[in-house]
Order: structure tokens, then C-alpha cells, then sequence
């Protein structure tokens, strides 16, 4: 059993007790315990079923690679899937339930799976559920999805917050081990700004574990040492909890800290995204120790050798009382000596290699312990935790030696460097035979901006996996004069790669040995694999989803294209990696989405009216980053009919719309009118100052972007009106082609649209409310349809625009933003015997479509040039060019086949619904139908009391009278087509 | 996400800071023009491994358009410059050439 040892502990307090529970179990642990360490504690090994199988899973590792300790933890709103016992702080009343099992962890039916192993290899999903096809989606994938997944996923919003920071640094040192400190200590020296990031919550990484002496001390003594110096100095900054998760182009660096993932209950963000720019990363990331591949190398009691070192060594936890070691290096023997030290039995070593004559071997031997060459594991015996294993030669084909009973096995089969944070961002890997490992390669590191190298790593992740070397090479890596911190430890003699154990297993083993615990992919899949034609790692690792769990294959990529490369007869290097692919472990949604939640997800822009719309119960729109009253509803009174309401209102008497969110310009300066040429179909440059006219803007391509009124506010001044969304996206197009292609033109442009509060008043009594309001001469001779005047209306500064874009007498009136909400309540106070009325969008719509207008986004949609829409009148014939003249002259552009626009009438008066389209006879290659048209605008018209549409149709102003057949779901819709204009052709409304 | 120095403000600016404008030292083609000329000037866009001309604007900074010249294989930039010319200035290329040797030029 695994327990707590009555002494020692180096990361624990014994003083401070803390309670928990699993699966509803109350167990106790320490303050400093990791969850994984307070289970083991509690001789709980057993954390979870396996994805596939549902085997019994326990914990393999003590950090950021762990396959299969994930955990459900906390409860309710904290409630969060797959947390990862072994790099999450114990804290008090931790409420830890197991995933993949029911009814419960110990008899769970999913376990039946594990029986039919056989019939479930690599590809099982892709080669059996393929027929019939219809029993796909109604039969196999129902049943699927109710197992698939890890975890359940929380009911509630999370109740936890999240921020997000910014730094920068000169050199970022990812990894505060011996190596990272190193590195840091030598930077900091050189004057450098050094950010130094722990993904624990302590420093020193291994070397403690590990008995490493630093300049004569003990490893533990020389980093306090080290730490205080770096803290005493003003350019260093050291953060722990904080995982570098991604290094990206040009030295950005995210991280995650976890702040109080440890402090439930604080009034801490749980989490904070760091987001920094470094010029140099430093990776001092360490290294990772690979599982051995022999039969049942899954079953709770069997985990790395490193690992069952960290739990004695910092935990005081034994993983079990009698451990077997099985091997292929020297550092394992670590493991044995720390157990004999914490007075464990270690019956046996199991070296893979012929002879271990090393220094570390000798100690072991010397300590008593019986070390057995040339010699692994054939089959682990035990099902929900180890019982024995059966020793054989690794030489052979499995036959059982003998048998020795234990409850732990430690297994180590050499190290993988972590060289994640030098891949992501390009760095390319060198394959070291000697060691059996990809290291990275410093003459192809990630290059900067400047060409340089700007990721380089120190320590064991560079390769140096001797405590002397690392040293060396990180004290360098910092730029660091003068001599080297010397780190002194048993010399280690070479290892040598073991990918199976034994060396001939037979199939029947090769089925039971585990690659990647998390996702249940085997020796056995990856060869299936390579004899079904798989000769690509990328494809391998996605057809047996080797290495795609969320421990994204820290232990199993090397182990799984070294079986992939030995299936093909290839060497390692020429299978090459995976790519690395950030983030190094999984980081929280929350701290991915910050701050940027609920009320503040965007910034919202407010009209200077907002507040009346708001609290006069204005059903919102949103538009772009504004919000619009679609309408204004009463009470007892529908949407639908407060937009009647509003229609009828502003037809009959008197309307008034909040059209400040349109986007306005101002350009200006000598060549402003030769700009503005350009920019629309139409004329701008003769427009008499006073005048306001419609204009079209098109791309260089052609199709129609933006519509909006221009206005000649003096000679060299003109006020281009865009749509609402439209506004930024303009004004980038103007500045764009000023900057960039018609640089000498003295123009100048100014986004003006925050700066005035607009107000249509709209109706048959709009004259009379301006002229109640006073101060300016709005009669139909002095201000006539599309003419603009300047002065002031009850008293406010105004610029008066009589224009329409409802078909009634209509007159734009824009006051500065800050007397916005004053004029809108004098006109509604001027105007309340005339009938005002405020109305929304929604009104805004069904006007403009009962007039013909068309509307940027429903009419066009990034295909369709103003020619489509009839609006030759807009265009200039005479000018030499604009943007987009000659792309509307290509051919296709002047096709007479072309859908162009018109209006639409149900023959039964009913509403078409929004986008349908119109089949044609025939089918197209790909045996889908023609089609000749589609719906734009479709509404209820109460003016006409009757549905009125817009669409788009094959020639459609050609077509007039003619009756074609709208399809909408299993309905067919006939409609004719006519005039796009249904209400007050001749403008006599607008022209009064 | 790249940094580039906007040759305006003269400061580093973050990717998030710019907006990106497609190939620079683009030649117009209006009316006039013939098909193939303008199918070039709208559709033809070069796309190497290795030295680009770039347009990018300062978006959330001064608002400037400024082009860059930089290499789409490493990420290494060999200068931005202001957008009012219609070829890289011959100190750009003067940098790419001391950098790229065996480049085959604009």
C-alpha cells in the first residue's frame, strides 16, 4: 500500500493538517502536498478509469506530464473536469471526485470494454461505423458521444474571475530549477532585465530530489542562496505558479500564473494570463522521464522512477512497500537508494542493459540490493494495483524468470528533454543516439526579427542531463563571465534506448503495453498503424490519436515514433516529431477570455440619447458596437405592433429616429473635391456648396461597400455620411488610399461621428415642428429637398440636412453631441400636439423598403455592383475613373444574366420569409438545383397593408409581371415581380 | 505576433497594435487598362518563402500606413519605411542584400 512515512518531507508542513475528500471519502493531508501526493497518502493509487478501455488507472507521474491522475474539482460554479492531480496544491475541504467510471471508481461498467480490447484496435471508429450510412447519425453517434469525453463539464457560469497583465523583459528564463537560477544569476549580473517563471510553486526544481551539491553545499542550501541574491536586485522579477504556455513570433511569451488556485475563498483573480515580450527566452524547462513499454505498464502501482523519488524525497509518501525498479539508465538507482533511505524494501532492479557497473549501480549493490542485468519486465500481475512481476530477459521473447511479488513498480526508460518552448516558434531538433533523445539543435533555434537566435535552452532541456554540464551550459546560456556554479553528483554511465520490453515480445504483450495512458493507445496500434500504410507521424499520431490527449504526449511521443520507426525499418531522426504545439499544458478558459465577460465582453457606444431610448423601454438592437431601439414598445403592445405603431405614426404625422450613430466625415482641402471623385460613382466636386447629395463607394473590385448623403459644407469642405457600421471601416478606406496612392493630394479627413448627436424628424408635420422650435428659415423655397442650411434650432446650434430616407418630408439635424439629449427633448416637447413620435430601426426599415431604398448588407453583400440595384443614375458616365469603374467594366460585371434588383409581391399578400430563394429549372454540376433569385428585404408593410419585398432576380428589371415560385423549407411561395418602389413613386411626400 | 517599428512614431508597435494591408508597391490599373493588366493589379499576388513587401497600417497607434520588408520564412525584418514611394528606398534594399545575398531583388 501506499502511505505516509512518519518522517521527512521536504515540501510538506506537518504542523498544518488539511481535510479533503474523493468521491466523497474524507481523507486528510498537509499544507505543501500536491493532490496526487495527499492521495498516495491515503493509499489511494487509484484515480480514474482509462478513455477507452476503462482500465484502472493510477498515478504515473509527480508533475506537468501526468496522464491519468485528472480529477473533477471543486463543486457547483468551481466545479472544473480534469484537473491535474499532480500539479495541483492540496487546500482545505478540496472536494475531488473520479472521472470515467460508473457506477463508481472500483465497479464500473465502461471496464466491460477492456473484454473486447481486441475488437476496439487503432481506426475502430473510422472502419465500423460506416454502414448503413443513415445509422450513423441516428444510431452509432447517439450511443458514441454518451462515452466520449473526460470529465463532465460544469453546469454554472464559473464563479471565479480572471485577469490579464502585460510585461517585458530582456531575457525571460522559463524554469526556476538549478539551471534556470543559473542562467538568471548570470543575466542579472550582466545588467539585463530578467523575468524568471516557475510553473511550481517552488524553486529548485530536481536537484534537492535529487542530491545534487552546488559549489559544496547541498542543492537546497545553494537555492535559497541563489534566490536571495536574485532578490536583491532591482532588475530581476521571479514569479512561481506561472507556466510559460507559448512562445510565438518575435519573443511573445503567454503564460499562465495560477494566483489562488491554492487560496480558494481569497479575493484573488484564480488566474492571470501574462502576455509579455521578451528579446531572449532562456528555456530551462528540464526534462521528462519516458515510461518503459512492457506488459500492463498501466496498472496503479507502476509510475516513473523520478516520480516515486519525488514522493518520498518531498512528500514523505511511500508509493508502495516493496518497489521494483526496472531500468535502462543509471539515475533509477536514485530511486533506490531514496527508498532503502525512507526504509522501504526495493526487492529488485531490473537493468535492461548487459552490464551496470556504473557508480550508482555500485552504491545500490552495496546498499544490498539485488541488481539483476539484461533483465525486464514480461507482465505486470495485478488488475487494480500491482501484485508481482514476472522477470524475464529483455534480450528474449518474455519467458517468465521468476516471479517477485511488490506493490510498486518504478520504471525509467531515459529522459526526454523539454524543448517545447524552442520548437513552438520554429526551432528544430538534433537526435542524440547516445542518449536516445531529441535535443534541440542551437544552429537552427527560432530566429527574431534581427535574424538572431532568440529562444536558446539551458539545462536538461538542452540535453544536458549530467548536474555538472547543465550548469556549465546554463551559466553560458546567461551570458555569464567568470566561472560557473559546479554542481557535482554520482557520474552516470551511458543508457540505452529500450522502446519494448522484452526486445521479441509477442503480440498477446504487445496488446498490454501502453504508449499514451490517457487516449489507450498501444504498441500493438501504432505497428497496426504502420502495416495498414501509415508512414507519416503527423498521420500516425491522428489515426491512433498517439500523443493527442491533453498531456498532448509528453511521455508517449518518443516511446510511439520509435515503435512507428522500427515498424518502418527506419531510423528515429528520419520519422522525425510531432510539431509542438502551444499551449505546454492546458491553460483555463477563463484566463484565455480575462476580463472581457458579460457587461464588459466589448466596450459599448452609447448615443448622447441613449439613456431616454433606455429608460423609455427601447427594445435594443445592437449595431456594430452600438446598441439601436429596434422599437419602442407600450404597454400591452408587441414588438410587431410598436413598429406598426411607429410606421403608421411617422407616415401620418410625425416620426423621430436617433440617426447619430451614422458614420460622418468631414473631408477637406484643395483636392478634397478631386478626392471625393474618386472615392464615389458620382460627381462630388460639382456639388454646390449648401447641396447634399446621394453617393455610392465601391471597392477597387467594384462592388458597392457604403452608401450615404454628401453634403458641401463650404468650398473646401465636404461631410460624407456613411452607414452606422460602416464609419471606422470608411474612414480606414479613405486614409488608406490618401496615404498610399494619392499621397500629394492635399486632402485631409476627420471621423466626426462621435462628435454630433443626429436626429431625423420625419413626417407630414416635420416643418412645422422645426419652425416651431425657431431660429432658422426651413420653408420649402428657402431650404429645399436636398439642401442643407447652418444656424441654430431652439436655440441650439444646428446643421439642418433636408433629406429622406423614409420617402416623407424629412429633415436630418445634427447638434453638437453634448446638446443631443436637449434637442431631442425640445422636439419631442415642441412636437407632442403634432403627434411626435419616437421610432426605431425596425421602423426605420419597413419605410425605407416601402419607398425602394436600399440598405448596405441586405441589398449588397460584398457580389453585387450598383448596377445590379438600378443605380445607373448614381454612376457617372463622364468621369474618367473612380474606385471600382473599371472592374465594373470585366465581363462577368456586364453580364445582362446578371440578378439585379427588384421588387417583389405575394400574389396572396403574405410576407416572404427573409433570404429564400427562387429555384430555376435544372441542376448545377454538383446535382443541386438552379437557382434565379433570392429575397433582400422582406417586411409587413402597414401603409399598404400588405407583405412588400426586395430581391435579387435573373434579369429581373426585364421580367416585370412575370410570377416565380419562392421555396422556403417544404412551402413554395409564388410572387410577382414588379416595381421596387411600392409607395409614393413620384416623391410627392418627400417634395413638399 | 510579429513587432514592427512604425517608421512614424518610431516605436515597436505589437501586431494587435496594426492592421495588416496585403502585398506593397502595388501599381494601379484603372479604366483604360487592359484585362490582363488588371487582373494582375486586382487578383496577382506574389507569395514567397522568403523577402515580402508588405503594407501595414499603425490601426490603434497614429494611424499611419508604412510598408515593411521582411522575410515570410524566419520573420526577420529588414525594415519598415513610410508608404509614400513606390519602391523600397535603396536603404532597405541595401539591408536585404547584406542579409540575403543571393536575393534576386524587387
Amino acid at each position: 500500500m501506499s502511505t505516509r512515512l512518519a518522517t521527512g518531507g521536504r515540501l510538506i508542513d506537518r504542523t498544518k493538517p488539511l481535510g479533503f475528500t474523493f468521491d466523497g471519502r474524507a481523507l486528510r493531508g498537509y499544507a505543501g502536498d500536491t493532490l496526487a501526493a495527499a492521495l498516495l497518502a491515503n493509499d489511494q493509487m487509484m484515480i480514474a478509469r482509462s478513455f477507452k478501455y476503462h482500465r484502472p488507472r493510477g498515478i504515473l507521474a509527480a508533475g506537468v506530464e501526468e496522464p491519468n491522475a485528472l480529477v473533477g474539482l471543486g463543486q457547483g460554479p468551481r466545479h472544473e473536469p480534469d484537473q491535474r492531480a499532480t500539479t495541483t496544491e492540496l487546500f482545505a475541504d478540496a472536494a475531488m471526485v473520479s472521472q470515467n467510471a460508473w457506477p463508481s471508481l472500483t465497479l464500473d461498467v465502461g471496464a466491460l470494454n477492456t473484454l473486447f480490447a481486441r475488437f476496439l484496435p487503432a481506426g475502430f471508429y473510422y472502419k465500423t461505423f460506416m454502414f448503413p450510412r443513415f445509422a450513423w447519425k441516428h444510431l452509432y453517434e447517439p450511443v458514441v458521444r454518451l462515452s466520449a469525453g473526460i470529465g463532465k463539464a460544469p453546469a454554472e457560469p464559473d464563479a471565479d474571475r480572471y485577469e490579464q497583465a502585460y510585461d517585458f523583459t530582456d531575457v525571460l528564463i522559463a524554469g526556476g530549477g538549478i539551471a534556470g537560477l543559473t542562467a538568471a544569476l548570470a543575466a542579472a549580473q550582466g545588467g539585463q532585465r530578467v523575468l524568471v517563471l516557475e510553473q511550481t510553486a517552488h524553486w529548485g526544481g530536481r536537484a534537492p530530489v535529487d542530491g545534487v551539491a552546488i559549489d559544496g553545499k547541498p542543492a537546497d542550501a545553494w537555492v535559497a542562496e541563489a534566490l536571495a541574491t536574485l532578490r536583491a536586485m532591482p532588475n530581476v522579477t521571479l514569479r512561481r505558479r506561472t507556466m510559460v504556455a507559448g512562445v510565438y513570433d518575435h519573443g511573445f511569451v503567454i503564460a499562465q500564473e495560477s494566483v489562488a488556485d491554492h487560496l480558494p475563498g481569497a479575493d484573488l483573480p484564480r488566474h492571470r494570463l501574462w502576455r509579455i515580450r521578451a528579446r531572449r527566452i532562456i528555456a530551462a524547462t528540464g526534462a521528462i522521464e519516458r515510461p518503459l513499454a512492457f506488459a500492463g505498464n498501466d496498472i496503479p502501482g507502476v509510475m516513473l522512477a523520478s516520480a516515486a523519488r519525488d514522493y518520498v524525497v518531498n512528500f514523505a509518501v511511500s508509493p508502495g512497500d516493496r518497489t521494483v525498479i526496472v531500468t535502462n539508465n543509471d539515475d533509477a538507482y536514485r530511486t533506490a537508494l531514496a527508498l532503502l533511505d525512507a526504509g522501504l524494501v526495493v526487492p529488485a532492479i531490473l537493468d535492461a542493459r548487459a552490464t551496470a557497473s556504473g557508480e550508482l549501480p555500485n552504491m545500490a549493490r552495496a546498499r544490498g540490493i539485488r541488481v539483476l542485468e539484461g533483465r525486464g519486465i514480461a507482465k505486470v500481475k495485478g488488475g487494480k494495483r500491482v501484485r508481482a512481476v514476472q522477470v524475464c530477459a529483455q534480450a528474449g521473447e518474455g519467458a517468465e524468470l521468476e516471479t517477485i511479488a511488490c506493490d510498486c513498480v518504478a520504471m525509467s526508460g531515459g529522459f526526454s528533454p523539454v524543448v517545447h518552448l524552442f520548437s513552438q516558434p520554429g526551432g528544430k531538433l538534433a537526435w542524440d543516439a547516445a542518449n536516445g533523445m531529441f535535443t534541440p539543435d542551437p544552429a537552427r533555434a527560432p530566429t527574431g526579427a534581427d535574424g538572431q537566435p532568440f529562444v536558446a535552452c539551458a539545462g536538461a532541456a538542452s540535453g544536458a542531463l549530467q548536474a555538472h554540464d547543465c550548469l556549465e551550459g546554463a551559466h553560458a546560456a546567461g551570458g555569464g563571465t567568470g566561472p560557473a556554479p559546479q554542481a557535482s553528483a554520482p557520474p552516470e554511465a551511458p543508457m540505452q534506448p529500450v522502446w519494448m520490453m522484452p526486445q521479441g515480445a509477442p503480440p498477446a504483450l504487445r496488446a498490454k503495453m501502453w504508449l499514451d495512458f490517457q487516449n489507450d493507445v498501444k504498441v500493438s496500434d501504432v505497428q497496426l498503424a504502420a502495416r495498414e500504410g501509415y508512414v507519416s507521424v503527423e498521420h500516425t499520431k491522428r489515426y491512433t490519436t498517439l500523443g493527442m490527449a491533453s498531456d498532448q504526449g509528453k511521455m508517449s511521443n518518443i516511446n510511439g515514433l520509435a515503435i512507428l520507426s522500427d515498424a518502418l525499418g527506419q531510423p528515429i531522426p528520419a520519422t522525425g516529431t510531432t510539431t509542438f504545439r502551444p499551449p505546454y499544458a492546458p491553460i483555463s478558459f477563463g484566463a484565455i477570455a480575462g476580463e472581457a465577460r458579460g457587461e464588459i465582453f466589448q466596450p459599448l457606444r452609447r448615443t448622447p440619447m441613449h439613456g431616454w431610448h433606455e429608460a423609455n423601454g427601447a427594445h435594443w438592437e445592437p449595431v456594430g458596437l452600438w446598441r439601436r431601439p429596434y422599437c419602442y414598445p407600450r404597454a400591452g403592445e408587441t414588438q410587431t405592433q410598436a413598429v406598426m405603431r411607429e410606421v403608421t405614426n411617422t407616415r401620418q404625422h410625425l416620426g423621430l429616429l436617433d440617426a447619430s450613430t451614422l458614420g460622418k466625415i468631414v473631408v477637406k482641402g484643395p483636392d478634397a473635391g478631386r478626392f471625393l471623385d474618386m472615392l464615389y460613382t458620382g460627381v462630388m466636386s460639382t456639388l454646390p456648396v449648401g447641396k447634399c447629395r446621394y453617393g455610392l463607394m465601391c471597392s477597387e473590385n467594384g462592388f458597392l461597400m457604403d452608401d450615404g448623403v454628401v453634403v458641401r459644407l463650404a468650398d473646401d469642405t465636404w461631410l460624407c455620411h456613411t452607414t452606422t457600421g460602416g464609419a471606422d471601416r470608411i474612414h480606414a478606406h479613405m486614409e488608406d488610399w490618401l496615404q498610399c496612392e494619392w499621397w500629394d493630394w492635399q486632402v485631409y479627413t476627420a471621423n466626426l461621428t462621435e462628435q454630433f448627436a443626429q436626429i431625423a424628424i420625419v413626417g407630414p408635420n416635420a416643418r412645422e415642428l422645426l419652425q416651431r422650435l425657431g431660429g432658422l428659415d426651413v420653408s420649402r423655397e428657402a431650404l429645399p429637398f436636398m439642401a442643407f442650411a447652418e444656424g441654430t434650432l431652439a436655440g441650439i446650434p444646428a446643421r439642418v440636412f433636408r433629406i429622406s430616407f423614409s420617402g416623407e418630408l424629412s429633415y436630418e439635424v445634427a447638434v453638437p453631441a453634448s446638446h443631443g439629449l436637449a434637442f431631442w427633448n425640445a422636439c419631442l416637447a415642441a412636437g407632442a400636439d403634432l403627434g411626435a413620435m419616437p421610432y426605431g430601426t425596425e421602423a426605420l426599415h419597413v419605410l425605407r423598403a416601402e419607398k425602394g431604398f436600399i440598405m448596405i448588407g441586405d441589398e449588397t453583400d460584398g457580389t453585387v455592383i450598383p448596377q445590379d440595384l438600378g443605380l445607373g443614375w448614381a454612376i457617372s458616365k463622364k468621369k474618367p475613373d473612380y474606385l471600382g469603374k473599371r472592374a465594373q467594366e470585366r465581363a462577368h460585371m456586364t453580364n445582362p444574366d446578371r440578378w439585379k434588383l427588384v421588387g417583389l409581391e405575394t400574389l396572396d399578400g403574405s410576407v416572404l420569409p427573409d433570404g429564400v430563394l427562387a429555384p430555376a429549372p435544372g441542376v448545377n454540376a454538383n446535382g443541386q438545383r438552379l437557382t434565379q433569385g433570392r429575397v433582400t428585404s422582406t417586411y409587413f408593410s402597414p401603409t399598404l397593408g400588405r407583405g412588400i419585398a426586395m430581391g435579387l432576380v435573373a434579369r429581373g428589371p426585364e421580367r416585370m409581371g412575370e410570377e416565380i415560385d419562392f421555396v422556403a423549407g417544404d412551402k413554395t411561395i409564388r410572387a410577382r415581380i414588379r416595381d421596387q418602389v411600392f409607395y409614393d413613386k413620384d416623391g410627392e411626400k418627400q417634395n413638399v | 505576433m510579429l513587432t514592427l517599428t512604425c517608421p512614424y512614431c518610431g516605436i515597436a508597435a505589437d501586431e494587435t497594435e496594426l492592421a495588416p494591408g496585403g502585398q506593397a508597391h502595388l501599381k494601379r490599373f484603372g479604366p483604360g487598362s487592359s484585362d490582363d493588366e488588371f487582373e494582375g493589379y486586382l487578383f496577382a499576388r506574389k507569395n514567397p518563402k522568403g523577402v515580402h513587401f508588405e503594407r501595414w497600417r499603425h490601426a490603434y497607434g497614429c494611424g499611419k500606413w508604412f510598408l515593411a520588408a521582411r522575410c515570410t520564412a524566419t520573420l526577420e525584418v529588414f525594415g519598415t519605411y513610410p508608404a509614400q514611394v513606390t519602391e523600397p528606398p535603396p536603404e532597405i534594399i541595401a539591408a536585404i542584400k547584406a542579409k540575403r545575398p543571393d536575393w534576386k531583388g524587387f
